[in-house]
């Protein structure tokens, strides 16, 4: 059974067909990596898949479960869980109260106006830990404005695995990122493990090439390779999309 | 049997004044994106000014309208200040842009209290639409006849405008896509003070022709605000055709439970829009959910 | 005890020593006004301050609950279900304000909100069978809660005063709480927070219901106040100012809407003396607000007493040449 499995997704803006037919069966613990030129509808495709918006045609399973008529909300506590590619973090708020927000989607005590939430300290103490697993455990009180574009990007990771999320979809986690950081955001990634499943769009493919297991590369709102690294590589028609333009 | 006959012209004629009303609503929260709250001051500000320019209380009187156009005028002029000075500054804030709309309706409606006093002022009718038409048995006032007309010839010159010139071109370029709008060349601020203009102009210019059937008086803008409001929810803003449906539905409601049911006629007001809401959050001919 | 324990229990001893203090009834009657005022922008600042919807039909939710209260009463009924029924009619048109503002966000939010304050202002101008119209609703006496008179300004304080600190400590802990953290969280990223698994709708809900108890509390307490009612206290005018209260205290803060009903309270009962148009002031401070002070008094005196203490321990250095000209 796949962890993630896209079938037949289409998806159209009025007259402009943004995605058609995506096939794309995600193996438990595979790293996959979604490439394409600008506007081949691959963060459209992470929109869908997440239940921003709602496709055309077509059916999403997550493990085997239809998710496709589920509710946003609902997919995360499937375990579905996503980075943005342009920072949406909570400003006005410190590093850790970021993390915390994330740990208190999937808890019951969301729905509490009456305890404190700082008193919360099993939760204030997941948040830490998983801030630490991204490398920012020292900076955690900071608030979000004095950081980094750089940790800001990590924070952005830290979320997403604080959820404990089964299928982890990243959209260009290595964006506006320097050498340095992108080689720690690349340890980061590295060290998951596999009972994550893993998919990212990334353009930056010195950096994420070799950690995929598979690619698939999109074009127009279309599949038009998938396979291995060596075989996407290898194939013409991935030249055509980059240089034939 | 008369009296359904004209309730219903009556209907169409407050539709049409509503439609005076509310294009220019439509249109403002089509490109600027705000709900204009100063609309119904401006309202009643244009019928106010007719009414002085039509009195003769400056001097001088000019025929009736002559006064409206002059109204529409100050108030397009005044408008246009305002958007210029206060509203630009705020450019991109709409919250802070609805709350300066509120504040200066706020002072419009003290300064016209101030200046006009308490007392409601009568507009008379102009002079050769006095009268009725005679069809049958029925007798219908020249004059709500003379403003159905008037919506209608507005309706048409706005949809020309919209359609045919460049002004209406940029116009609709703005309400679908600003921010390509301004990338194509479109000088957007200078479309948004013309087009604020002009909305506020139309709206007092629709102060004057309401005038006879409404007369003038304190709180006549908040009577006027949440119609335009329901008018534009229903019909889809920054559309000039769910801006005349819409007007005519809300002319319709409002009169039919005026008559029927007084005590309960906002309420009645009330369920189209909700349904709208409900059902299509878009309002009949709107494009983009608001 | 730490510090801010302090501060609060002086203030709340000041407060509870004022009505002894002061010894003019204008004066204790100001200041009845000032809290209940602050009950009703607390109740808004819960939605626009921490949810970030704002409304500008609270007045309407205010009113049913006063004329709630003030038609039960007039029909003969006694106190405890008048304030019971005026509150839990103002709970429903909150919900039902509520399900059909929900649907959207932002500018439309505040539009559909205006339109349905006005419809209450509407039917509470014309419904005049159930509402006396233009002239209003009479009510002839306070409460006395346990047998303690609510007639004299004092005691009206007392009672007033307990609410407001219940308000206060209300507001405080919902704000401090999981589900305080996580409304602010869908002011600043709703998309972001329906993937982490919120469902920012329902929580939108019950803030508004929370926001329109308090609402309707302070007109509960608005119409024994007066001990009268009448379309006005309803009027987009009357939203205005709860939103002007809300906002130049500073939206998203605890005292802010506080300090905010305590200025709007007294510059109008101080300005009705000399100006006779009231609406015209506000108005005006509104815009000057908007324009020139966005984020509220308490956040800016905030920001500009951190500058100057800055200012202070920093050692005199060669200021340098300010790129975009002088900051306020």
């Amino acid at each position: 059974m796949s962890a993630l499995a896209v079938s037949g997704l289409g998806k159209s803006f009025g007259g402009l067909r943004v995605t058609t037919n995506i096939n794309l069966a995600v193996a438990p613990g595979e790293r996959r990596l979604i490439i394409g030129p600008n506007g081949a509808g691959k963060t459209t495709l992470f929109n869908l898949i997440t239940g921003e918006i709602a496709p055309d045609s077509g059916s999403i399973l997550l493990f085997g479960r239809n998710i496709t008529r589920m509710a946003s909300r609902n997919r995360a506590h499937l375990g579905l869980a996503r980075t943005y590619q342009i920072i949406t973090l909570f400003a006005r708020d410190t590093i850790l109260r970021n993390v915390t927000l994330a740990l208190l989607g999937l808890s019951p005590l969301r729905w509490n106006p009456l305890i404190a939430l700082d008193r919360q300290h099993h939760l204030a103490a997941a948040g830490r830990a998983a801030l630490e697993r991204v490398g920012l455990g020292h900076i955690a009180d900071r608030p979000l404005a004095e950081t980094s574009y750089g940790e800001k990007r990590r924070v952005e990771i830290a979320m997403a695995l604080a959820q404990n999320p089964k299928v982890l979809l990243l959209d260009e986690p290595f964006a506006g990122l320097s050498i340095d950081e992108r080689s720690d955001v690349r340890k980061l990634l590295v060290a998951i493990p596999r009972d994550v499943t893993i998919v990212m769009i990334e353009h930056d493919m010195d950096t994420a090439l070799d950690l995929a297991d598979r690619i698939t590369l999109m074009h127009f709102g279309e599949v038009i390779v998938e396979g291995t690294r060596a075989e996407v590589v290898a194939d013409p028609r991935t030249r055509e999309v980059y240089l034939g333009e | 049997m008369t009296f359904w006959v004209l309730l219903t012209v009556n209907s169409v004629t407050f539709g049409g004044l509503l439609f005076l009303l509310s294009a220019g609503f439509s249109l403002i929260f089509g490109l600027m994106r705000i709900p204009n709250l100063t609309h119904g001051s401006m309202f009643m500000a244009g019928a106010y000014i007719g009414a002085t320019l039509l009195a003769g209380d400056l001097g001088f009187t000019l025929n009736f309208w002559l006064a409206a156009i002059a109204g529409a005028l100050a108030v397009a002029a005044l408008s246009a200040i305002m958007e210029r000075f206060l509203l630009r500054r705020l450019a991109g804030q709409q919250l802070a842009q609805v709350l300066v709309t509120l504040g200066v309706s706020l002072m419009v409606a003290d300064l016209c209290l101030m200046i006009w006093g308490g007392d409601p002022i009568s507009v008379a009718t102009p002079a050769g639409l006095g009268g009725f038409v005679r069809a049958g048995p029925a007798a219908f006032p020249l004059y709500r006849m003379a403003v159905i007309a008037i919506a209608v010839v507005f309706a048409v010159v706005l949809w020309l405008m919209l359609e045919r010139t460049r002004l209406g071109a940029m116009i609709r370029a703005g309400v679908d896509d600003p921010q390509m709008a301004r990338v194509v060349g479109i000088h957007v601020s200078r479309l948004f003070t013309i087009v604020f203009a002009l909305g506020a102009g139309l709206a007092a210019f629709a102060g004057m022709i309401g005038g006879p059937i409404l007369s003038v008086y304190p709180g006549l803008d908040q009577d006027m605000l949440p119609l335009a409001l329901v008018v534009v929810i229903l019909g889809g803003t920054g559309s000039l055709l769910g801006s005349f449906v819409g007007s005519i539905i809300i002319g319709f409601i409002y009169n039919f439970g005026q008559a029927l049911v007084p005590e309960l006629a906002y309420f009645v007001l009330f369920l189209p829009m909700v349904l709208v809401l409900v059902l299509r959050p878009q309002g009949l001919f709107g494009e983009q959910v608001l | 005890m730490s510090g801010r324990a302090i501060a609060v229990a002086i203030a709340v001893l000041a407060l509870v020593a004022l009505p002894y203090a002061i010894t003019e009834i204008y004066y204790v009657n100001i200041a009845s006004q000032i809290l209940l005022y602050a009950v009703f922008a607390l109740g808004l600042s819960v939605l626009v301050g921490y949810a970030g919807l704002v409304s500008l039909g609270h007045a309407g939710l205010f009113g049913v609950a006063s004329y709630g209260v003030a038609y039960l009463l007039a029909a003969g009924h006694g106190h405890t279900v008048a304030i019971l029924a005026g509150l839990a009619s103002a709970l429903v048109v909150t919900a039902g304000f509520a399900a059909v503002s929900l649907r959207a966000g932002g500018i439309t939010f505040i539009m559909i909100t205006l339109a349905l304050g006005e419809i209450i202002w509407g039917l509470a101008y014309r419904w005049i069978s159930v509402t006396n119209g233009d002239n209003g609703i009479n009510v002839a006496t306070r409460p006395a809660p346990f047998g303690l008179s609510l007639a004299s300004a004092r005691g009206f304080y007392g009672a007033t005063l307990i609410v407001f600190l219940l308000a206060v400590a209300g507001v405080a802990i919902f704000v401090r709480s999981p589900f305080g953290a996580a409304l602010c969280g869908t002011r600043d990223q709703p998309r972001r927070m329906t993937a982490l698994g919120y469902h920012v709708w329902m929580m939108r809900f019950w803030a508004f219901m929370f926001s329109g108890l308090l609402t309707s509390v302070a007109g509960i307490l608005f119409v024994y106040y007066n001990q009268f009612i009448s379309p006005q206290a309803l009027a987009l005018a009357a939203s205005a100012e709860g939103l002007l209260m809300v906002i130049s205290g500073g939206a998203g803060t605890l005292l802010g809407p506080v300090i905010g009903a305590a200025l709007v309270v007294i510059i109008k009962n101080v300005a009705s003396a000399y100006v006779e148009r009231w609406n015209f002031l506000l108005g005006a401070i509104f815009v000057a607000i908007v324009v020139f002070m966005p984020e509220g008094l308490v956040p800016g005196a905030v920001r500009l007493a951190r500058a100057a203490w800055r200012a202070l321990k920093r050692p005199k250095a060669a200021a340098p040449i300010p790129l975009t000209g002088p900051k306020p």
